[in-house]
């Protein structure tokens, strides 16, 4: 027998690589991949989570039910002699949108609709039907979450960064300080916020009322449906303002500080020093912070979860918690999961929109 | 255009004091540099010159201006950095120019005095590359012009050639004296490289643990080392430094011997302070040994080095002690070959007990 033995040969074997990733890949196949090939072919079935009837494929329905829109234009009421019908207070009188979205055959692709938005066009009322309003609210609640998460969490992380890169006494204090929201579970933040947001005794009303001499009145930060979904959009940047403060303070510290010595000779001031040395020497590490946050931003659901189930009156209904919310709770898999599939369209369109602008050129 | 004046600088980091008082006046147009080993401060005290460094006591002028506490931008300084940094985002055209482009230039101007420094240094044809397409000479290159361009009153070389292959730091030396001559400014030039010294310097400041060992041309300093430290610092091969004992003194005499060494007499100038007894060093340098069977050293050869202009031979001596000799031409010598050399004695360097030199008659 040789030396170099039984162990030698096991590492040589050509089965031994794919043992060695097999843990990691079989974990990946069953809780990610079969998961999302599953939602995909459900998405275009009626499958239920628990169903006498057999799975029948229906086509694109999920999805045409789902951002089914339409468009109705209403005149407004005249009488007999053609001139406008106006109410007591002079507001115009327009047909109601139900005479055209229930049973009405001349207009057949509106049926089921409900009003979502509309403006004034003339003496003409434009009204935007939808035919899921819920859903419409958690997509429009979600790109509002991600349009301003994204901008004012990468800035806010970048600030925090810069603060921390510098070199005085105790510095590592503000680093733990900042960092310690990521280490604490979302769903223990979230609770704690439900209590700072209280409407009575809530840390936050009691602060502004202190701040403010008496004059300010308490509001009910997650029962109202104006303030809610600011309300998590404020605690989810807080949350995870952190993590990317340290990946923006990794970006800085690449920097080499000769850079900045060159620049500071040749006249350059702070803020020049940020333009010229700092922010092109971060661009990548800017790249990778604004997909993250885009694509965490999209996954919103912990927080709307714990604390508002999506309310009031669907103010903070968000596209993940509506997927479970319909898969789990309305036993409608193939809706949650034609949900889940127009996410994760929505999500890489912006990721790769994303990669193509921000390209190296 | 201006001079510089270094009175009694000093530097501490905490109780660490790194530079301990250097005295220095440099003239208009001087070509002056920093020589010592790794860690003697010659880097900090050019930083505190540029004002990247601050100065814990002692003044600092730059022409007539006391510049302690001066803004890096406001000192008329420009620096060559050992790292180039260069600004890798962009092209060498707006790396050049980047001093320029912050003192709001306008861009004709600009554009003179970016190709007037490109033609200077041969580089017109890199302008538009990036730092990254540029080899290291190039970089070198590109980060001189960048000095060159702002017309300062004094450049800073902070070991500039040191990331270099020797060839290329062999046409960098002589392409610096030449910008030195063509610009007739005030240059400093930080090397550990004595070789680089020797050639650059109309005048070299010998460092070593923050002290100034010696000030002078490079002829001064090679023909009369003020003490061992710079005996043993400039010249390549070293002086051979040899312990002895001091057995007779006259007034202009002194007479060592050493198991190296049978009794000599060197002529000295008057006033040495050398007793009889004292241990002292003996100094000769390779170049001035010559062969001679009649000669006092005697060896065995150890290795031998052909060079073919001259063969530079270390010879193992009785007592134990080394000696390095440079034999004109091609030597014929094999290891392990007695040779005997000889010197003449007004060549010979004498160290007192304390090392420093004791001057020659």
């Amino acid at each position: 027998m040789s030396t170099s033995g039984p162990q030698k040969s096991l590492q040589r074997h050509p089965l031994a690589g794919w043992l060695m990733i097999a843990p990691a890949a079989v974990l990946i196949a069953t809780f990610l991949i079969a998961p999302f090939i599953l939602a995909f072919g459900y998405s275009f079935t009626n499958q239920r989570l628990i169903s006498p009837n057999p799975t029948e494929f229906v086509g694109l329905r999920n999805f045409e039910q789902l951002i089914g829109v339409g468009t109705l234009v209403l005149s407004p009421e005249t009488d007999d002699a053609g001139v406008v019908v106006r109410d007591d207070d002079g507001a115009l009188q327009y047909p109601t949108v139900r005479s055209f979205t229930r049973a009405n055959d001349d207009f057949p692709h509106l049926q089921g609709m409900q009003e979502w938005f509309g403006w004034n066009w003339g003496d003409d009322r434009v009204v935007v039907l939808a035919r899921d309003l819920v859903f419409m609210k958690a997509l429009t609640n979600t790109l509002i979450f991600v349009a301003v998460v994204a901008p004012v969490q990468s800035a806010l992380a970048l600030l925090l960064a810069l603060m921390i890169n510098q070199k005085l006494r105790g510095i590592n204090i503000f680093r733990t300080i900042y960092f310690m929201p990521v280490v604490v579970s979302i769903v223990v933040v979230s609770l704690l916020w439900r209590f700072i947001y209280d409407g009575r005794n809530g840390l936050l009303n009691n602060l502004l009322e202190f701040l403010s001499f008496g004059l300010f009145q308490p509001i009910d930060w997650l029962g109202n449906p104006g303030t809610a979904l600011w309300a998590i959009i404020a605690m989810s940047i807080w949350q995870a303002v952190g993590f990317h403060m340290v990946i923006w303070l990794s970006g800085l510290q690449t920097i080499p500080v000769s850079l900045y010595e060159a620049a500071e000779i040749e006249g350059a001031n702070a803020w020049q020093k940020f333009r010229f040395v700092t922010w092109p020497g971060l661009r990548n590490t800017a790249v990778l912070i604004i997909v993250v946050i885009t694509m965490q931003a999209f996954a919103l659901f912990a927080q709307v979860d714990v604390m508002t189930n999506g309310g009031p009156v669907d103010s903070t209904q968000v596209l993940v918690f509506q997927a479970v919310q319909r898969g789990y709770e309305q036993q409608n898999i193939a809706g949650g999961s034609a949900i889940s599939v127009i996410l994760f369209v929505i999500v890489l369109t912006i990721s790769l929109t994303q990669r193509y602008l921000t390209r190296e050129r | 255009m201006a001079g510089l004046e270094l009175k009694d600088i000093r530097k501490s980091y905490g109780n660490v004091e790194v530079i301990k008082g250097v005295d220095l006046s440099v003239e208009h147009g001087e070509f002056v540099v920093f020589v010592g080993p790794s860690g003697c401060g010659k880097s900090t005290l050019l930083r505190m010159i540029a004002g990247l460094e601050d100065i814990t006591d002692g003044d600092l002028y730059i022409g007539d201006k006391r510049v302690n506490t001066t803004q890096p931008r406001d000192r008329g300084v420009a620096m060559v950095f050992q790292s180039y940094a260069l600004y890798p985002h962009m092209s060498v055209y707006d790396n050049v120019g980047f001093g320029l482009r912050l003192k709001k230039m306008p861009k004709p101007e600009r554009d003179k005095k970016i190709r007037e420094a490109a033609r200077i240094l041969q580089m017109e044809e890199l302008l538009e590359r990036r730092p990254s397409q540029l080899s290291g000479g190039q970089r070198q290159r590109v980060a001189i012009g960048r000095a060159i361009v702002r017309n300062p009153d004094v450049f800073l070389f902070d070991e500039p050639l040191s990331n270099l292959d020797a060839a290329l730091r062999g046409s960098m030396r002589m392409e610096i004296s030449k910008l030195h001559n063509q610009l007739g400014a005030t240059m400093i030039y930080v090397t550990h490289d004595q070789v680089e010294a020797m050639t650059l310097a109309d005048k070299i400041v010998v460092l070593n643990a923050g002290i100034v060992q010696q000030i002078g041309s490079p002829l001064d300093l090679y023909n009369s080392p003020a003490n061992l430290f710079v005996a043993g610092f400039i010249g390549s091969p070293k002086m051979n430094l040899i312990a002895v004992t001091a057995s007779d003194a006259t007034a202009d005499t002194v007479t060592i011997s050493g198991p190296a060494l049978p009794s000599t007499t060197i002529p000295v100038a008057t006033g040495h302070g050398i007793k009889p007894g004292d241990t002292i060093t003996f100094g000769i340098r390779p170049h001035q040994l010559v062969r001679d069977e009649a000669g006092p050293l005697k060896g065995k050869v150890l290795l031998v080095e052909q060079l073919g202009n001259e063969t530079i031979v270390n010879l193992d001596l009785p007592s134990g002690d080394q000696l390095v000799a440079t034999l004109p031409g091609s030597a014929i010598l094999h290891l392990g070959d007695t040779v005997t050399l000889g010197f003449d004695a007004k060549n010979a360097k004498l160290f007192d007990t304390n090392g420093d030199a004791v001057k020659p008659a």
